[in-house]
């Protein structure tokens, strides 16, 4: 019985210590083979196209919903103490640090993410991806590199586009519905937020959730089961893993990068 | 030397079971060489370990004189650019057209030309029948095209040695006849080596010069097509002929159906 649950255990830790090894492992792999895609931009360009801007729609109507929802709710606490002058900056802080970054990586693990596992899942059950190597030509350079940089290039881009469109939907609703002062707005926007404490940190956020959202998803499909059932699983791993590893992560870049 | 590719006492498992013993076979240069076996019998994973995809536990493979599992991954990498391989299922890219299909190992490994690259690509399609489905997609034609196109683009490197997995698996009769002189004319005015696996018995025999016969991982057989027709092998009879039951039992081993119904009967 001991012996049975000490076995247990031993296999589970060599099993965790093997996949963080593979995981870590691919992760170099990619970067080695970085420089290889970087010289072939239209390879990168093409896939900033198809993961970044097919994404922008629901980027771009989350933002505004997300944005109006903010004024909504930041007006009634605001309005209790008589500063409702502030809604602005607090729309924008919260968009800017958390929101934008957070949210949006979330979509994208859902949107670009699942996209990305299925299809390189299926090359890979379609043989497409040995085709590929017996062809001289590595499959981590040709298809992983490109859409991984794409990736990392695309999140930055759509966090400040969902902010942006955040913060008109928040204008729309707290100036244009309720009845904010729109120079008070504004004004306590432009005064409050600091480029480098407030936008740049935002900008490394989705930068790493970018990261963290691309490898997750290719590494899922490249190491999917060939079957069906499998790509299905790993589509679905890749959002469970991904999302949790973004609010994982948000939480220790907010602790790091806003404590005082 | 006049064989292409060597297999010497090739020895190769997954895990605790064995595919392939102490397996030794010849391609002569210039010959068109089928391995045939049912399924399982290790025919495909032969082609595996030639293309560097998978290691033996013992033994050596030599293609071209170079020993595949020495070779570090950019040996691996220039010696795959010599051969050329069809798969199963053609396993052509979905997002790309038949010619740009056709034209990506030539994109890949050349700087040529934008116009002579069509040419070439044309070129190569025209072999096959299929230069005027260029600009279609590969979900646009029919599984016999798809096997076609992807034969063109595995000979658009002009290879040494082509190998095909599978090439009439799912094709309708005419498609079936059509690849098969496609590969033995291919072969011959290339003048590159081709291995073929297989079990369609007729289409291979039609075109190979000689067959080995895999089952259990071990050559059962081996001669001309018409020397395994003639053959008295158990195993190749039945394979040849279709026979249900034979050395292959039609029954999958276990209990016999009387100790299964408790008649007390012995297997």
């Amino acid at each position: 019985m001991i012996k049975r649950l000490l076995s247990a255990i031993g296999g589970g830790v060599i099993d965790m210590f093997a996949r963080i090894g593979l995981v870590t492992r691919s992760f170099g792999g990619l970067l080695a083979k970085s420089p290889g895609a970087l010289r072939r931009p239209s390879l990168i360009s093409e896939q900033i196209h198809f993961i970044g801007n097919y994404s922008l729609l629901i980027i771009t109507v989350s933002g505004l919903f997300v944005g109006m929802v903010l004024a909504l709710q930041g007006y009634y606490t605001l309005s209790q103490f008589g500063a409702d002058e502030k809604l602005g900056q607090l729309v924008a802080l919260s968009l800017l640090r958390e929101l934008g970054p957070v949210v949006t990586a979330l979509l994208f693990a859902g949107r670009a993410g699942t996209s990305l596992t299925a299809e390189i899942g299926l090359m890979k059950a379609g043989e497409q991806l040995t085709a590929m190597e017996m062809m001289a030509v590595n499959p981590i350079q040709r298809v992983l590199a490109p859409r991984f940089w794409a990736g990392l290039i695309a999140m930055p881009v759509l966090a400040t586009v969902f902010s942006a469109i955040g913060v008109i939907g928040g204008y729309l609703v707290g100036v244009q519905l309720i009845g904010v002062d729109a120079g008070a707005f504004w004004s306590q926007m432009q005064g409050n937020i600091d480029v480098r404490r407030d936008i740049l940190n935002g900008v490394l956020k989705s930068f790493v959730f970018g990261v963290a959202v691309t490898f997750t998803a290719l590494f899922q499909g490249y190491e999917a089961q060939p079957t069906p059932e499998g790509v299905s699983r790993a589509t679905t791993r890749t959002v469970v893993i991904a999302s949790l590893m973004v609010l994982g992560l948000d939480f220790v870049m907010t602790a790091l990068m806003f404590n005082k | 030397m006049s064989n292409l590719v060597e297999i010497r006492d090739l020895h190769f498992s997954y895990g605790d079971r064995p595919i392939l013993s102490n397996l030794s076979m010849d391609f002569p240069r210039g010959k068109l060489i089928a391995v045939m076996g049912g399924s399982g019998s290790g025919k495909t994973t032969v082609l595996r370990l030639i293309g560097g995809q998978i290691r033996p536990q013992r033994g050596a493979v030599t293609v071209n004189g170079e020993n595949v599992h020495q070779l570090d991954t950019e040996g691996l990498y220039r010696l795959r650019r010599k051969m050329g391989m069809l798969f199963q299922f053609g396993a052509l890219f979905t997002d790309l057209t038949v010619f740009e299909n056709v034209a990506f190992p030539l994109r890949e490994h050349t700087d040529l030309p934008e116009e002579l690259l069509r040419d070439l690509v044309l070129m190569r399609l025209n072999a096959v029948g299929l230069r005027n489905a260029a600009q279609l997609k590969p979900s646009e034609i029919s599984g016999g095209m798809a096997r076609r196109v992807a034969l063109a683009r595995a000979i658009a490197l002009d290879p040494r040695l082509i190998m095909y997995d599978e090439p009439f698996a799912g094709l309708d009769p005419i498609s079936m006849g059509v690849t098969a002189n496609l590969i033995r004319n291919l072969n011959d005015t290339l003048g590159s080596t081709s291995i073929l696996v297989s079990h369609d018995v007729n289409e291979t025999f039609s075109i190979a010069d000689y067959v080995y016969f895999l089952s259990q991982g071990k050559i059962v057989a081996a001669g001309t097509p018409e020397e395994m027709r003639r053959s008295s092998d158990p195993y190749v009879k039945q394979f040849v002929n279709a026979e249900p039951d034979g050395p292959v039992p039609f029954h999958y081993p276990g209990k016999s159906l009387a100790e299964d119904l408790g008649l007390g009967g012995k297997r």
